[in-house]
């Protein structure tokens, strides 16, 4: 195992998953393409946690992102040998049961290893005892108070920060499983640990954030959604992005060399603007982040220098991540073709709702969506005028709190082949279903009210 | 003297969702650029061009040293999240559409 190495510089991040879904070929590709020290990857969005309580609920030894353990199954002799350590959110709503998986397969290997574990951000447990000690868990968004929802809530997590995961470093972890965490913090922690920085080092921490922002969605800010895409070589083998960190909180945006894509200053900005809220406040648990201070120069090809970065201190509170049932949502499409294929399909979906009503279903008019894909309708209203497409897509969908409700649409559909007008076709997927509808619930709650936690699990070849 | 060009012959972009608002990130390519859409690509100009896909209102920041400005689409994704049935229910078209919008530039920029 390679020693603690604060004599590294620069010490190399790179991010191999931009998304539970995102390419296993990401961090297989950055650890055995090039030199890194640090593998991070990030497995979590609001959905996931709830999705992960209702696996949990079934089975105690489910619940956090298994895909991260085939991926380390993969790359572990590769990372052990060189010293990479691997810094992962993967262990959604049940980190200690991820952890117990990864142990096995390093079991399996035959390779010693240290997995730190952090959790506490998991606040499903401690509502009751908060909100009796009056916190009221506002929506962030419509500031109503949490109660009237509680009954169907799923899972409640605080993003947690950087510290815990330095800590876990600091305690020799050559892997580091989360629950929820900020995706920047998992990218600010190695930088910590490796370079001795404290939270107080504002502009550091800040600058930190930066790296793990433009790191945080993988090949976003390599090449890929990008508009200049003509112009990217090589876009099959796409490189994923690392941080090449300096102790002076610079950094140089690049990737493995070798790799296809593109790191400009085009890119990266690309990626610095992605779900980007008030750039003079970029908040995290970490720090508060001016994106209104960086700076970016193209030092070479596929290298770009990213400096003076401004930050402030973190605000006293977490955010908190809840997810609840919201309902039912159901999705239908059919292909029509023309002449006159968009207004044939608007006259479809009109069809579809007057036979609807004829058998005593009706939705509110606000919870019910059509749109005709190809007429610019779905993107654009108004703005271009729309051609006469020979072809178009009818999509109709409606939300609605009663699932059989919900579903009598799905049922209705393929009817349209038959006795609406001419040309209808593309009902190959079949009779579409109701899914549940997991609604989304931002709120505070003061840091002091958790309790971050680091353990750590041992394996001895 | 002016000319008209689409704004996606000067600029680049890219959106994504924060709930039910997206953003909207244009940013210039040449720092003459710059000036043009920083002048041109008003909240009022930017929010009558996705009248019909959002309710609420944009709020715009300046991040001049990335040549960038950022827009806030306030209710533009139909309930966001899992909750939208639109097929984009993340934003990620809305900077597509805002880099169909004409501008007028000086006979003299070239792009």
């Amino acid at each position: 195992m390679a020693p603690h190495s604060s004599t590294r510089q620069p010490v190399l991040v790179g991010n191999g998953q931009g998304f539970w879904g995102d390419s296993v070929l990401g961090p297989v590709r950055l650890v055995n393409e090039g030199p890194i020290h640090y593998l991070t990857l990030d497995y979590l969005a609001e959905v996931t946690m709830s999705i992960m309580q209702k696996q949990r609920a079934r089975n105690p030894q489910a619940g956090y992102a298994t895909d991260f353990v085939k991926m380390v199954e993969r790359v572990l002799p590769r990372c052990i040998d060189q010293g990479i350590k691997i810094v992962a959110n993967a262990g959604g709503v049940n980190a200690q049961a991820c952890a117990d998986a990864v142990a096995d397969v390093a079991r399996k290997l035959g390779v010693s290893v240290k997995i730190g574990i952090v959790e506490g951000d998991d606040i499903m447990g401690q509502l009751d005892e908060l909100m009796a000690g009056g916190e009221e868990f506002r929506n962030l968004d419509t500031d109503e108070p949490l109660k009237n929802h509680l009954d169907k809530l799923q899972s409640a997590n605080v993003y947690l920060g950087a510290q815990p995961i330095v800590d876990a470093l600091t305690q020799g972890a050559d892997i580091v499983i989360t629950g929820r965490a900020t995706d920047p913090s998992l990218v600010v922690a190695p930088l910590m640990y490796e370079f001795g920085w404290d939270l107080n080092d504002h502009d550091k921490i800040a600058a930190a954030t930066v790296a793990g922002h433009i790191l945080e969605c993988g090949t976003q800010s390599t090449g890929g959604n990008f508009d200049g895409w003509r112009d990217v070589p090589d876009m099959a083998h796409i490189g994923y992005p690392i941080c090449e960190a300096y102790p002076d909180g610079s950094f140089v945006i690049t990737k493995q060399e070798g790799t296809g894509g593109l790191v400009s200053t085009d890119t990266v900005t690309a990626q610095l603007l992605y779900e980007l809220g008030d750039p003079h406040s970029y908040l995290t648990p970490d720090v508060t982040a001016d994106f209104s201070t960086i700076e970016l120069e193209q030092e070479g090809p596929n290298r770009v220098r990213v400096h003076g970065i401004k930050g402030r201190a973190a605000t006293p509170t977490y955010k908190v991540s809840m997810s609840y049932s919201d309902g039912y949502k159901i999705l239908g499409d059919l292909t029509v073709t023309g002449p006159d294929a968009a207004e044939k399909a608007r006259f479809t979906a009109e069809l579809l709702f007057a036979r609807l009503e004829m058998d005593g279903t009706t939705y509110d008019d606000s919870q019910k969506t059509i749109e005709i894909v190809g007429t610019n309708t779905a993107c654009f209203p108004g703005m271009i005028p729309a051609a006469d497409p020979a072809e178009v897509v009818m999509r109709v969908g409606v939300r609605e709190y009663d699932k059989r409700k919900a579903d009598r649409m799905g049922a209705e559909l393929a009817s349209l082949l038959l006795s609406g007008p001419p040309g209808i076709t593309g009902f190959a997927a079949g009779r579409p279903r109701a899914s549940e509808i997991i609604g989304y619930w931002p709120a505070l709650l003061s840091k002091e009210k958790v309790n971050a936690s680091v353990s750590i699990t041992e394996v001895k070849a | 003297m002016s000319k008209t060009v689409r704004l996606d012959q000067i600029a680049y972009g890219r959106s994504g969702d924060k709930g039910d608002d997206s953003n909207v990130g244009i940013w210039a390519r040449t720092p003459a650029g710059y000036e043009i859409i920083e002048r041109e690509l008003t909240p009022e100009r930017v929010r009558a061009h996705f009248d019909g896909i959002m309710t609420g209102e944009v709020t715009r920041y300046e991040l001049p040293k990335l040549r960038a400005l950022n827009f806030i689409l306030g209710h533009s994704l139909a309930g966001g999240g899992s909750g939208s049935v639109r097929t984009d229910a993340q934003g990620k078209a809305h900077a597509r559409g805002l880099l169909y919008m004409e501008i007028d530039v000086p006979d003299d920029f070239e792009v």
